[in-house]
């Protein structure tokens, strides 16, 4: 039971993907000026990734080794297919704020990372859990930035006012530059930072 | 008109820059931008793959998937757009296979010198992003060679710029848990601010 619990949670934070793997950085960055695309694209990553490492898993001794890697793919576009055909009927509104970054989940490199390196190797329960533990991993970073974006650039969280900005009689002055696509850099840059001087293991060597 | 084209391209290249505005291709980005040498070679694999496949992917769309798009074939009210995602990935795993057969066959030293980028380049999301934004902008064929071109000279052009930068970071005295991939971030985000300094720029 213990190795299942380590698979779920060890991504989170000992082995975060963005963190330290460097995986999945491409197609979130521009989504995180707002919390609820934000929140659409991590449940739309969770599902892909977990979808896409279970069916990996299941077929794992039937794929040949040369071709494994167009199967994957295949597997992940036809996932995120379906995601994008799903927001575009129940969440209009959102699938276009996304715009092209739904699409860009098949070239994500957490999902084929993972397929790769986890579910090639185990059981699809633990790539289930694995594939979710990723998932979650990701979207601690991307909801922190997302958070701190819309809170300090337009004084909201999920639309609803919390710091009542001046435009609108209030006394916050919002931070413009956090509306734009730099700052997110510069908030995953200060996560990161933050996150290996609380687990010094991660720093890495000079070379 | 060659103004128009001169226009798309300079925006393609500075203004709308795959890198530094839009985050895409990030992965190969931070982590082969360690060497200029190496990011110039990953640069121009990137620079000839984008300029084949943005157009190839034009043509699909244009005369496939569409709606109406078979018309040529005499079959109405078709509409596949929601299989593009498929495609346009199959095409790119495929000209970057053929890519690699060809370079092998004819640049045996530009081959051996890309080495494991090429084969990663399917999995660069500048490349399907350039793609996926020809779609949704909706590029005529010479503009969608155009976009292809100078999308893939702007990623090319960030990636080695910021090796060039981290190149001079080695001599710096930087605080233990910012190294490595938190400081490529700041210095990524600098970058992006200094190239917003395009936006607006119209020729």
């Amino acid at each position: 039971m213990s190795k299942a619990k380590d698979v779920l949670l060890d991504p989170i934070f000992n082995k975060n993907p963005i963190g330290l793997q460097i995986l999945g950085i491409c197609s979130a960055l521009a989504v995180t000026s707002k919390l609820e695309t934000v929140l659409v694209m991590c449940l739309a990553v969770i599902f892909v990734l977990a979808g896409s490492n279970v069916s990996v898993s299941l077929i794992r001794r039937q794929v040949p080794d040369s071709i494994r890697i167009i199967v994957e793919i295949t597997i992940i576009a036809t996932l995120v297919i379906i995601v994008d055909q799903f927001l575009k009927a129940f969440a209009f509104g959102v699938s276009k704020q996304l715009s092209v970054f739904v699409g860009l989940i098949i070239t994500n490199c957490i999902v084929l990372g993972r397929a790769e390196a986890f579910a090639m190797k185990n059981s699809p329960g633990m790539s289930l859990l694995d594939g979710i533990g990723n998932g979650l991993g990701y979207s601690v970073v991307l909801l922190l930035v997302g958070f701190f974006r819309e809170l300090l650039g337009a004084g909201k969280l999920l639309g609803f006012t919390i710091l009542p900005s001046t435009n609108d009689g209030g006394w916050y002055l919002p931070n413009g530059l956090m509306l734009l696509p730099p700052s997110a850099f510069f908030i995953i840059g200060l996560l990161i930072w933050a996150l290996r001087s609380w687990k010094t293991e991660q720093v890495e060597e000079e070379n | 008109m060659l103004e128009h084209y001169l226009s798309l391209l300079m925006k393609a290249i500075f203004v709308e820059n795959m890198a530094l505005a839009f985050f895409l291709g990030m992965c190969t980005f931070l982590a082969v931008s360690k060497k200029v040498d190496t990011a110039i070679g990953l640069g121009v694999a990137v620079i000839v793959v984008q300029t084949i496949t943005v157009p190839v992917n034009n043509l699909i769309y244009q005369y496939l998937l569409k709606e109406d798009a078979l018309i040529w074939l005499g079959i109405e009210g078709t509409d596949l757009t929601f299989i593009g995602l498929i495609c346009y990935i199959g095409v790119i795993a495929a000209m970057v296979q053929i890519l690699e057969m060809v370079l092998d066959r004819y640049v045996p030293a530009l081959y051996n010198a890309l080495g494991i980028f090429l084969p990663l380049i399917t999995v660069n999301c500048a490349i399907l992003g350039g793609s996926l934004f020809m779609v949704e902008r909706d590029y005529n064929f010479s503009e969608s060679v155009v976009f292809g071109l100078g999308s893939g000279i702007g990623w090319a052009l960030a990636l080695t710029a910021l090796a060039g930068i981290r190149e001079k970071m080695k001599y710096a005295d930087v605080p233990v848990g910012l190294r490595g991939l938190g400081l490529t971030f700041m210095i990524t985000g600098l970058m992006a601010m200094a190239f917003m300094a395009f936006s607006g720029i119209q020729l």
